[in-house]
C-alpha cells in the first residue's frame, strides 16, 4: 500500500462522500455547492489518471461553468424549494435498482481484459501527419475531426434551443437581465483586474495545446468566464441575439472546420484530411476560430434566453 | 445473414455520404448566420440538393456491390472514423428526405417569417435542418461514438420543437423529454465505454470481428439497448412521448413521430444485427418482443379512449413503435441463431411505412385542427364534407398503416409473418394480426365520426392554403404505394416479394383488420357515437352493451396502469429494471 | 488495489448515485444535478479505460480522453438547455413540477358508455 494508493483511496472516498451529500442534502443550493466541489475534486482524479487535458476541461467546463449555471438556477428557483420527497417504497426500489446497476458496471470493470487494448501506439505512429505533439489534440482535430465538428453543431443547436424559449417580443434581444453592481465593490474590482490576465491565459492555453495539455475547449472556457465576469459586474451588456457579428462568431468554429474539410474533399485526399505541409497552420487556424466560437457559445448558454427586446 | 461489409477502404461514390451530412449541417450554419428573414430561403435551397444527393446514393449503391464506404480524413479505423452505407441506410436516407420535404412544404404557410412573430419560424427551419443532418449521420455513421454525438444532436433539435409554442404544458413535456433522453444517452455512453475497454475500437465493422460473449460485453449491450429504448419510447419507457408529440405544432409532431424515434431504433438495429450479431440471444430478443406486444396493447387501448385527436395519434405511435420491435425476436430461430433476412426487411419496411403514413396523418390532423379550431373527436361530425382532402389523407395514411395491399405495411406484415413461420414462433404471428386489427380500430373510429353528418354547419377558421393539404395527401399516397417499390436491391427481401393489391388474398387482408378494428372500436371507445343513436343500430348496441361495459372497464384499468407508468419514478425505475432483465436474459442465452 | 480499480469502482458508485438521484429527487434542478453526477461517472469510466491503455510513452490513451472532452462539452450544453427550459417553465407556470396536473392526458372516459 504505497502513499500514492492511500492518497487515491482517500480522494475517492471524499469524492464519493461529496456525491452522496449532493444527492441527499435537503436544500437545493447546498446540493449545487456540493456539486461544484465534487467537480473540482474529480479534476484531481483526472490528474491522477494522467489525463491533464480532461482535468482542465472538467475543472473549467464541468465543475466551473456547469457549477455557475446550476448556482444561478438554484438562486432563481429558491421559491420552489419543497420538502416533499418520494415515498419510502420508491426510494427503496430506486436504491436497490441503482445499486444493482452500479454493481453490474463494477463487475464489468473488474472483468476488463489484461493486457488492455489501446490506441496510443497508433496515435503516436500517425502523429507525424499533423506535427502536433499533444496526442489528444491530434485525436480531436485530425483523427476524429468529424466528431468535434458535429459537437460544435450540437453547441450551436443548444444556443438555438435556449434562444427559442424567449417570448416573441424578446426574440433577437439581449439575453438575461441588465446586471448592476456597486462600481466600487469587489465584483467590479475583479471584473477590471482579472479579464486582461484571463484573456492572456485563455489564449495561452489554446496556443500551448498544440504540444502540451490544453486546447480550444479549455481556453474557450476561460475566455467565456472572463466575459461573463464583466457582464455580471455590469461593466458590459450581453449582445443582442440578432446581431450579425455575434452570429458570425458563433458559426465561425464549425464553419471554418467545415470549409477546411470540404477543401480536403475537393483538393486533398479526403474530407477533413490535412495536407502534411500545411497541417499545423490549418489546425491552429481552425482552433482559433473554435476558441472564439466556444467562448461566445459557453457564455451565451449561461446568459440564457433573450429577455429584453431590441428597440427597432 | 447479412453479407459482410467490406470495411476499410473508401469506395467510389463514398463522398456522397459526406455530402449527405455536410449539406444539412451547412444549411443550419447558413440559416443561423443569415438571420430571420432568410431562414426559409436557405431551407428551400437545401431541400432539393439533399434529395438529389439521396437519389445519387440510391443509384450508386447497387453499382458499388451494395456498400458505400468513406474514411474520414483518410484515417482508417480503429484510429479514424468511417462512414458506411448499405441498403438499410439508403432506404432510411430516402424515407427521411421524402418526409422532410413533405413536411417542409406543409409547414411553409405556417412558418413564414413575419416581423412580429419571427421566433417560431426562424427556430423551426433551423431545427428541421438539424434533425435532417442528425438523422443522416445516424444512418451512415460507422462509429459508435459518432452515433452518440448524432443522437445528442437529434435530441437537441427535437426538444425545442416540442416547446415551440411556449405554453407551460409543452415546456413541461419538453423538459421531461430532455431529461429522459439524457438518461438514455448516459446509459448508451456507459456501454460504449465498456466496449472500447474490451476491444479497443468503436468502429462497427471492426467490433463485429472482435466481439465475443464476455460478461462485460453483455452488460454493455444491455446498457446500450436500454438507453436506446428510452429514446425510442418503447413501453414502459414511454412517459415522455404522448404529451410531447401531442403538444408540438403539427409539422413538428410529424417530424417527431415519423422520423426522430426511428433514429434511436436504427442504432438499436445496428447494435443487434451489425455490431454484435446474434450475441444478445434468443431470450433477450423475446423480452424486446414482449415489451413491443405490451406497447401495442397499451398504446392502442389508451388511444381508443382519447378525446382529442392529436393525443389519439400520439398514443397510436406508441403502439406502432411496439410493432416495430417485433422484428427483434423474429430474427432469431429457436436455436438462437440470427436469421435476419425476412425479419430485418419487414422491420425496416414497417419503419418506413410508419414514417410516411404517420407524418401524413399528423399533417392532416393539423389541418383539421386549424380548420375547426379544435380536435375533439366527438366534434368531428361533418368534417368529411367540410375538409374532404384532409379526411382522405387521414384515411389513406390509416389504411396504409393497417396493412392493406399494396402499402409497405402489408408487405412488411407478410415478411414478418413469414419469419414467424420460419422460426416457429406462432405467438408473434398472433400479436402481428392483433396489431393490425388495433391499428384499424382507431382509424375506423376517427373516420366514423368524421363521416357522420352534422346538424350544425362547420365554420371555416381562416384561409385554406391548398398546398399544405396536397403535400400531406401526396405523402399518404406514397405510403400506400410503398409495397410496389423495388426493395430487393436494398433490403433483404426475397425476390419477387411485391404486394399484390388484387385478388381474394388482398380482400381478406383488408376485411379482417377492418372488421376486427371496427369491433374493437365499438367495444373499447367510451365516447358517444352519432350512429349509435340511429334506430337501426340501437338493437345491436343494446345486445352488446354488457360486453362493452366489461371491455370499457378493462380499458380504464389499462389506462390507469398507463397513468402510473408515466409517472417519473415508475418510468425511471422501469428503465433500470429493463436494463437488468435484458442483462440477465442475455447471460442466460449466452 | 491500483488506481484503476479504486477509481473504476468510484465511477460505478457515481453512476449508481446519479441514477438514484435522478429517480428520487422530486425537483427538476436536483434531477439535472444528478444527471451531471451520472455523466461524470461515465466519463470516469472512460478515464480508467484510458489509463489501462497507457502505452507508447503516454500515461493515458488519447482516444478516450478526446471522447471525454467531447462528452463534457455536450453534457454542459445539455445542462444549460435543461436549465433554460426549467427557468422558462417557472416563469410561465409559476411552479417547476414535472408532474402535469392533467397527467391523465385529458381523457375523462365515462364507462357507462352510451
Amino acid at each position: 500500500m504505497s502513499i500514492a494508493t492511500v492518497f487515491e483511496i482517500v480522494l475517492a472516498a471524499v469524492v464519493l462522500g461529496l456525491a452522496l451529500w449532493t444527492i441527499a442534502v435537503r436544500e437545493t443550493y447546498s446540493a449545487t455547492v456540493g456539486f461544484v466541489a465534487y467537480g473540482l475534486l474529480v479534476s484531481l482524479i483526472w490528474v491522477r489518471l494522467d489525463a491533464v487535458d480532461v482535468a482542465l476541461t472538467e475543472a473549467a467546463i464541468g465543475g466551473g461553468l456547469g457549477g455557475v449555471v446550476l448556482l444561478g438556477a438554484a438562486a432563481r428557483l429558491r421559491a420552489t424549494e419543497t420538502t416533499t420527497a418520494e415515498s419510502r417504497m420508491v426510494r427503496l426500489g430506486a436504491a436497490i435498482l441503482s445499486a444493482a446497476t452500479a454493481a453490474a458496471l463494477a463487475v464489468a470493470i473488474l472483468l476488463l481484459p489484461d493486457p488492455a487494448p489501446t490506441l496510443a501506439p497508433a496515435a503516436v505512429a500517425n502523429a507525424s501527419a499533423t506535427s502536433l505533439a499533444n496526442p489528444v489534440t491530434n485525436v480531436l482535430m485530425a483523427f476524429r475531426g468529424m466528431d468535434t465538428m458535429l459537437e460544435k453543431v450540437v453547441l450551436l443547436l443548444a444556443i438555438v434551443g435556449v434562444w427559442s424559449l424567449a417570448s416573441d417580443q424578446a426574440w433577437g434581444g439581449r439575453p438575461g437581465p441588465r446586471h448592476e453592481a456597486d462600481p466600487n465593490g469587489v465584483l467590479a474590482f475583479l471584473a477590471r483586474l482579472l479579464p486582461p490576465a484571463g484573456i492572456v491565459i485563455g489564449i495561452y492555453i489554446l496556443w500551448t495545446g498544440a504540444d502540451h495539455p490544453g486546447g480550444a475547449f479549455q481556453g474557450g472556457a476561460v475566455l467565456a468566464s472572463m466575459w461573463l465576469l464583466v457582464i455580471m459586474a455590469g461593466l458590459a451588456d450581453t449582445p443582442a441575439a440578432s446581431s450579425r457579428p455575434l452570429r458570425l462568431v458563433l458559426i465561425a468554429g464549425p464553419g471554418l472546420f467545415l470549409l477546411v474539410g470540404l477543401g480536403g474533399l475537393c483538393f486533398g485526399s479526403a474530407f477533413l484530411a490535412y495536407p502534411i505541409a500545411f497541417a499545423k497552420p490549418l489546425i491552429l487556424g481552425v482552433e482559433i476560430a473554435m476558441l472564439l466560437t466556444i467562448a461566445a457559445t459557453l457564455a451565451l448558454l449561461l446568459a440564457g434566453a433573450p429577455e429584453r427586446s431590441m428597440q427597432r | 445473414m447479412l453479407p459482410p461489409i467490406p470495411a476499410l477502404a473508401t469506395t467510389a461514390g463514398g463522398f456522397l455520404l459526406v455530402l449527405s451530412i455536410v449539406l444539412p449541417v451547412a444549411g443550419v450554419l447558413l440559416a443561423f448566420a443569415f438571420g430571420d428573414r432568410y431562414v426559409r430561403l436557405v431551407a428551400s435551397a437545401i431541400l432539393p440538393l439533399g434529395l438529389a444527393i439521396v437519389a445519387a446514393i440510391l443509384l450508386a449503391l447497387p453499382q458499388s456491390d451494395g456498400h458505400l464506404v468513406y474514411l474520414l480524413g483518410a484515417w482508417p479505423p480503429p484510429l479514424g472514423v468511417a462512414l458506411r452505407a448499405d441498403g438499410l441506410s439508403a432506404v432510411m436516407l430516402a424515407a427521411t428526405a421524402i418526409v422532410i420535404t413533405a413536411v417542409a412544404i406543409y409547414a411553409t404557410p405556417d412558418f413564414r417569417p413575419a416581423a412580429a412573430a419571427a421566433r417560431a419560424p426562424a427556430a423551426f427551419w433551423i431545427l428541421l435542418l438539424a434533425v435532417w443532418g442528425a438523422l443522416n449521420t445516424i444512418f451512415v455513421g460507422g462509429d459508435l461514438f459518432t452515433l452518440y454525438v448524432a443522437l445528442e444532436l437529434l435530441t437537441f433539435a427535437a426538444v425545442p420543437l416540442v416547446s415551440l409554442d411556449g405554453r407551460s404544458e409543452t415546456l413541461q413535456a419538453a423538459l421531461r423529454y430532455l431529461l429522459f433522453a439524457l438518461l438514455g444517452s448516459a446509459l448508451y455512453l456507459a456501454g460504449t465505454a465498456l466496449l472500447f475497454g474490451l476491444y479497443g475500437t468503436l468502429d462497427i465493422v471492426l467490433l463485429s470481428h472482435r466481439v465475443g460473449a464476455q460478461p462485460a460485453t453483455l452488460i454493455a449491450a444491455a446498457l446500450m439497448t436500454t438507453g436506446l429504448l428510452a429514446k425510442t419510447a418503447l413501453f414502459p419507457l414511454h412517459l415522455w412521448l404522448p404529451p410531447a408529440h401531442a403538444g408540438a405544432p403539427a409539422a413538428a409532431s410529424a417530424i417527431l413521430s415519423g422520423l426522430v424515434v426511428k433514429g434511436s431504433l436504427f442504432i438499436a438495429i445496428r447494435l443487434w444485427f451489425n455490431v454484435m450479431p446474434g450475441l444478445p440471444g434468443f431470450a433477450a430478443a423475446q423480452l424486446l418482443g414482449a415489451l413491443g406486444a405490451a406497447a401495442i396493447i397499451f398504446g392502442s387501448v389508451v388511444a381508443l379512449r382519447q378525446e382529442r385527436l392529436k393525443l389519439l395519434i400520439a398514443y397510436s405511435t406508441l403502439a406502432q413503435i411496439g410493432y416495430l420491435f417485433l422484428m427483434f425476436p423474429l430474427a432469431f430461430d429457436v436455436s438462437g441463431e440470427l436469421e435476419s433476412g425476412n425479419a430485418l426487411g419487414g422491420g425496416l419496411l414497417q419503419a418506413i411505412s410508419h414514417a410516411t403514413a404517420k407524418a401524413a396523418m399528423f399533417m392532416a390532423v393539423g389541418s383539421i385542427y386549424a380548420g375547426l379550431g379544435h380536435d375533439h373527436i366527438t366534434g368531428l361530425n361533418g368534417v368529411a364534407r367540410a375538409q374532404p382532402l384532409n379526411i382522405l389523407t387521414f384515411a389513406l395514411g390509416g389504411i396504409a398503416l393497417m396493412g392493406v395491399p399494396p402499402s409497405g405495411a402489408s408487405l412488411a406484415k407478410e415478411l414478418l409473418l413469414q419469419a414467424a413461420t420460419e422460426t416457429e414462433q406462432w405467438w408473434w404471428a398472433v400479436v402481428l394480426q392483433a396489431g393490425g386489427m388495433l391499428t384499424a380500430a382507431y382509424v375506423v373510429l376517427v373516420l366514423a365520426h368524421a363521416l357522420a353528418p352534422s346538424n350544425k354547419p362547420i365554420a371555416r377558421n381562416g384561409p385554406v392554403p391548398r398546398i399544405r393539404d396536397l403535400a400531406a395527401l401526396a405523402l399518404a399516397l406514397c405510403s400506400l404505394l410503398l409495397g410496389l417499390m423495388p426493395w430487393v436491391s436494398y433490403l433483404p427481401v426475397p425476390q419477387g416479394a411485391v404486394s399484390n393489391p388484387f385478388g381474394i388474398d388482398a380482400l381478406s387482408k383488408l376485411l379482417l383488420p377492418v372488421l376486427g378494428g371496427a369491433a374493437s372500436a365499438i367495444l373499447l371507445s367510451p365516447w358517444p357515437h352519432p350512429l349509435a343513436s340511429s334506430t337501426t343500430l340501437k338493437r345491436l348496441v343494446r345486445m352488446i352493451a354488457p360486453l362493452r361495459r366489461v371491455c370499457l372497464s378493462l380499458g380504464s384499468l389499462v389506462e390507469a396502469a398507463d397513468d402510473v407508468l408515466r409517472q417519473w419514478p415508475a418510468a425511471s425505475m422501469s428503465l433500470l429494471l429493463v436494463a437488468l432483465l435484458l442483462g440477465a436474459l442475455m447471460f442466460m442465452g449466452a | 488495489m491500483s488506481a484503476v480499480t479504486v477509481f473504476g469502482l468510484s465511477a460505478a458508485a457515481a453512476v449508481g448515485l446519479g441514477l438514484y438521484g435522478l429517480i428520487t429527487n422530486t425537483q427538476p434542478l436536483r434531477k439535472i444535478i444528478a444527471f451531471n453526477l451520472l455523466g461524470s461517472g461515465v466519463f470516469l469510466l472512460f478515464g480508467i479505460i484510458g489509463r489501462r491503455g497507457a502505452a507508447a510513452g503516454f500515461g493515458n490513451d488519447p482516444v478516450p480522453q478526446a471522447l471525454v472532452i467531447t462528452g463534457i462539452v455536450v453534457a454542459f450544453s445539455a445542462t444549460a438547455l435543461a436549465i433554460a427550459l426549467l427557468l422558462q417553465l417557472y416563469q410561465t407556470a409559476g411552479s417547476t413540477t414535472l408532474q402535469s396536473g392533467a397527467q391523465r392526458t385529458g381523457s375523462r372516459a365515462d364507462p357507462a358508455g352510451d
